[in-house]
């Protein structure tokens, strides 16, 4: 029997790497000589041709070895960096997802594709060896093995801590040799901390200006080997005194930093004696005592800390890792976390009624600390939503070259985060309009240029934080949306009657209508009349809202609000009948009483005058059917709703509760009217109202 | 779940609804809890009786007398909750229904067991996986998933609605 080897490591590692991958090319195409990113290109995919191997995955590992010896060519600077070389590099790591995927079970391995796309690369790769010299066989096939050797190599070298003594003979400057640009080739190599002596600086009067007094000393942290600070000091070597020492090995056995008269004494700049004697201050006594100048101590402390530096980088490393968790299992955790607050509400209560001290102590105490972890959990949760915005990179892209449009995204605030299952459900509605703005937002670019825009559009994502609110605007500078069409439109589908007189917001709201589509055409990518609705319907469920503002000839605007989490809100718990409710405190204004004589003055029509302002209210009472006699005192809940105030009439208004959200059912809908239900102190369940949900069906019914 | 099902291997739970025999598959029964308080969905058919909290999840219960038009009477010491793992599309979903009583575990052989009949249940003949004979007991072996689908409940809640 064949040992069974957990390869989901892998797959995921793998899943990660292709959208780097993705990510870095998208990038190289903007800046197609940026070598880090070209590197960064190659390391992707030499990461997962390596690790594939290891685990068998044997297809993925031969396809993509081919694909990388390639595009090390384009690393090498032998292959420009073209927009065929991306197209096909992008192409070759979605045979590789799909390849993973075969692996997974799921599909068949396109065998043409692969061939395509190697014999594709193969051709940009010998037109442009033929261009270069006629003779030399491909370099694919000559060059391979070792240059893949020299990058494995790479990938997997520490960087090294050197110490370059570097003492210019005296008329240096009289070979034309100017130390500094020697200086700063060191520095290319990776960080340096350099420090010049100058002990040997003659007086002012005694100064021979075309010599050079000084000498350097140079901590170079690198990953380039021994031999490339010695190509650099190649020509001075002969004439000067350079001495290069690699200062990990000394220290890796001892695992800590010298002491700093022990360094002095090795570099020979001291005797052990005068550091033995000297017995406070050590640097400042030695220099006092005048056995040693000042910059050499320097120099020696500079040592010790780049030393000390390099060596706490190292623990960081090893400790500052990230941990990888199943989601399910940081799902368990809030759960846990939810019955807890739920759980000391109940002990609060018990604490506050039996009047024993202690007691009430320590339910404080529960209290604290069931906050801080709930915070903690939460922000566990919490993912950037970077991630997300960069896989709409591609999709921008492929669709405009499909349409033959020219669009950039350009995105805001990709460090904003956002509970995790919101993220990932946000990814379908952000496709739909994203696909919206390209195909019948942003013109093509000669009707673009026509009209006096720049040929290339834009799509500007951005993500904003406002409250218990995230913001996610979608903003094209497209044709914009028109009202009056929209408004034709739904007339001719019979959505809205041929005298109705619409603003033109409420006429943009029309497009989130089932079935309605303004594509004059359908085309490949839109027009189906399937979406907006969809839409609407996923950012609902999500608990939040969607607004569209438009501008005909300039482009359009789409703002998503969500919550910042699904699983716990501040919540207002009122009382109607014997059930109890919760409001979502975030919409709530104030609360506000309605006296009888309030009722008949409105002679029975539902409105209240809040200080002036005339406010429409739904009585919940009315609303659920509770029967039984009201009180006399009935209280107004007064809630921002869709930019309108609304009340929401209540018998009494309990107060705030920290209500952890569970769902009515998992897989159907037993209510629209109310968005989930929690438990209270006492274990009874109260009901979470949608306000939104419950305005929208009172219209509708009202009208 | 079908008749072969049954007659291979099942034992079922059974229950009054009313005066009258029903049982359900135990593989489809999670637990069975006394009567707690219901919390009312406002706007929601009758049958749906509301939510309760199980043990910090809040999990709807459905009335099937309701359901099958059958009377309600009082609730007694023997009035409880039956909490059912229900297959809605792919998940699990959990539910409750309230039972008169429950009786017993019982296993019926092959030949204890028929089709269900087209005419006379006055149920619709998918809601039953077959007809149990039990001593001198008929027993109507209840489909819930069919009965308690998301379908079954929406459609339900528009007539109702309308």
């Amino acid at each position: 029997m064949a040992i069974e080897i957990d390869t989901s490591a892998f797959t995921e590692e793998a899943h990660e790497l292709l959208s780097e991958l993705e990510d870095s090319l998208l990038e190289l195409e903007t800046n197609p000589t940026d070598q880090e990113l070209i590197g960064r290109v190659f390391r992707a995919m030499h990461t997962i041709k390596g690790s594939g191997a290891m685990f068998g995955f044997d297809d993925v590992s031969k396809f993509t070895h081919e694909v990388e010896t390639i595009f090390d060519m384009a690393r090498n600077g032998t292959l420009p960096v073209t927009k065929a070389l991306i197209d096909l590099t992008l192409a070759a790591r979605d045979h590789i997802r799909a390849l993973l995927n075969v692996a997974a079970g799921i599909g068949v391995a396109d065998e043409a594709e692969a061939k395509r796309i190697i014999n594709a690369l193969k051709d940009l790769e010998a037109k442009e060896s033929e261009e270069e010299t006629k003779q030399s066989p491909p370099r694919w096939q000559r060059a391979e093995k070792t240059d893949l050797d020299i990058t494995a190599n790479k990938d997997n070298i520490e960087p090294q801590l050197f110490r370059i003594r570097f003492k210019p003979t005296l008329d240096i400057f009289a070979n034309g040799t100017n130390p500094l640009l020697l200086l700063g080739e060191v520095r290319e190599l990776g960080e340096t901390n350099i420090i010049a002596h100058n002990d040997n600086l003659p007086s002012l009067a005694e100064i021979n200006p075309e010599q050079c007094y000084t000498s350097w000393e140079i901590f170079l942290t690198t990953i380039e080997g021994e031999n490339a600070i010695e190509d650099i000091f190649i020509f001075v070597t002969d004439d000067c005194d350079v001495n290069i020492r690699l200062l990990d090995r000394e220290n890796s056995v001892a695992a800590e930093p010298q002491k700093l008269g022990d360094i002095l004494v090795q570099r020979g700049d001291v005797s052990k004696d005068t550091v033995e004697n000297a017995v406070k201050p050590l640097g400042d006594r030695l220099v006092e005592a005048g056995a040693v100048s000042s910059t050499h101590v320097k120099a020696a402390l500079e040592e010790q800390k780049a030393v000390k530096e390099k060596l706490e980088q190292k623990k960081r490393k090893e400790s500052s890792n990230t941990v990888r968790v199943p989601a399910e299992k940081l799902d368990n955790l809030v759960d846990l976390v939810g019955e807890l607050v739920t759980v000391q509400a109940r002990l609060n209560q018990i604490s506050l009624s039996g009047g024993n001290h202690d007691i009430q102590v320590l339910a404080e105490e529960v209290e604290r600390l069931t906050g801080e972890l709930r915070d903690n959990t939460m922000s566990i949760r919490m993912l950037a939503i970077g991630s997300t915005f960069n896989k709409f990179k591609r999709l921008v892209r492929d669709l405009a070259k499909d349409l033959g449009k020219q669009i950039e995204l350009t995105t805001e605030g990709a460090e904003t985060e956002l509970d995790k299952n919101i993220l990932e459900q946000l990814n379908d509605p952000l496709v739909h309009i994203i696909r919206n703005s390209v195909d019948h937002g942003i013109e093509s670019p000669e009707e673009r240029i026509a009209i006096g825009k720049p040929p290339m559009g834009n799509i500007h994502l951005a993500a904003i934080h406002s409250g218990a609110n995230v913001l996610i605007r979608i903003k094209d500078d497209g044709a914009g949306l028109n009202p009056d069409l929209i408004r034709q439109k739904a007339i001719e589908n019979g959505t809205i009657s041929m005298d109705s007189e619409l603003s033109d917001k409420e006429a943009f709201q029309l497009i989130f209508g089932a079935g309605f589509s303004m594509a004059k055409q359908v085309t490949k990518v839109s027009g189906r009349g399937v979406g907006m609705d969809v839409v609407q319907r996923s950012i609902e469920n999500l608990r939040g809202s969607i607004d569209v503002a438009s501008t005909i000839g300039k482009g359009s605007t789409i703002t998503l609000k969500l919550p910042l989490t699904l699983a716990i809100i501040e919540g207002l718990l009122i009382k109607v009948g014997d059930e109890s409710y919760i409001l979502p405190l975030a919409a709530v204004e104030e609360c506000v009483e309605l006296l009888a004589e309030d009722k008949k003055n409105t002679h029975g029509r539902h409105v209240i005058n809040v200080r002036g302002e005339v406010v429409p209210y739904i009585r919940l009472r009315d609303r659920f059917l509770v029967e039984g006699k009201p009180p006399d005192v009935e209280q107004v809940i007064i809630s921002q709703v869709n930019e309108s105030r609304v009340g929401f009439v209540a018998d009494d208004v309990i107060g705030q509760h920290q209500t952890v959200i569970k769902s009515l059912g998992k897989n159907f809908q037993l209510s629209e009217e109310f968005s989930g239900a929690t438990i209270l102190g006492d274990g009874s369940v109260a009901l979470i109202i949608d306000l939104a949900k419950m305005v929208r069906l009172v219209e509708l019914e009202e009208n | 779940m079908d008749v072969e099902s049954i007659e291979n291997s099942s034992q079922l739970l059974t229950f009054f609804l009313d005066e009258e025999l029903f049982a359900i598959d135990i593989s489809k029964i999670r637990e069975i809890i006394e009567f707690t308080k219901i919390t009312t969905i406002p706007r929601t058919p009758a049958f749906m009786r509301g939510v309760i909290n199980l043990r910090g999840s809040v999990v709807p219960v459905v009335d099937l007398r309701e359901k099958f038009n059958m009377p309600i009477g009082e609730n007694s010491v023997n009035t409880c909750i039956i909490i059912l793992e229900i297959a809605i599309e792919d998940g699990i979903t959990i539910m409750g229904i309230i039972a008169d009583s429950v009786q017993e575990v019982i296993k019926l052989e092959g030949d204890q067991v028929d089709n269900p009949p087209k005419l006379g249940t006055r149920l619709p003949s998918d809601f039953l996986v077959g007809v149990g004979k039990h001593g001198a007991n008929i027993i109507m072996i209840l489909n819930v998933d069919k009965i308690l689908s998301a379908e079954e409940l929406s459609t339900t809640m528009q007539e109702d609605a309308a």
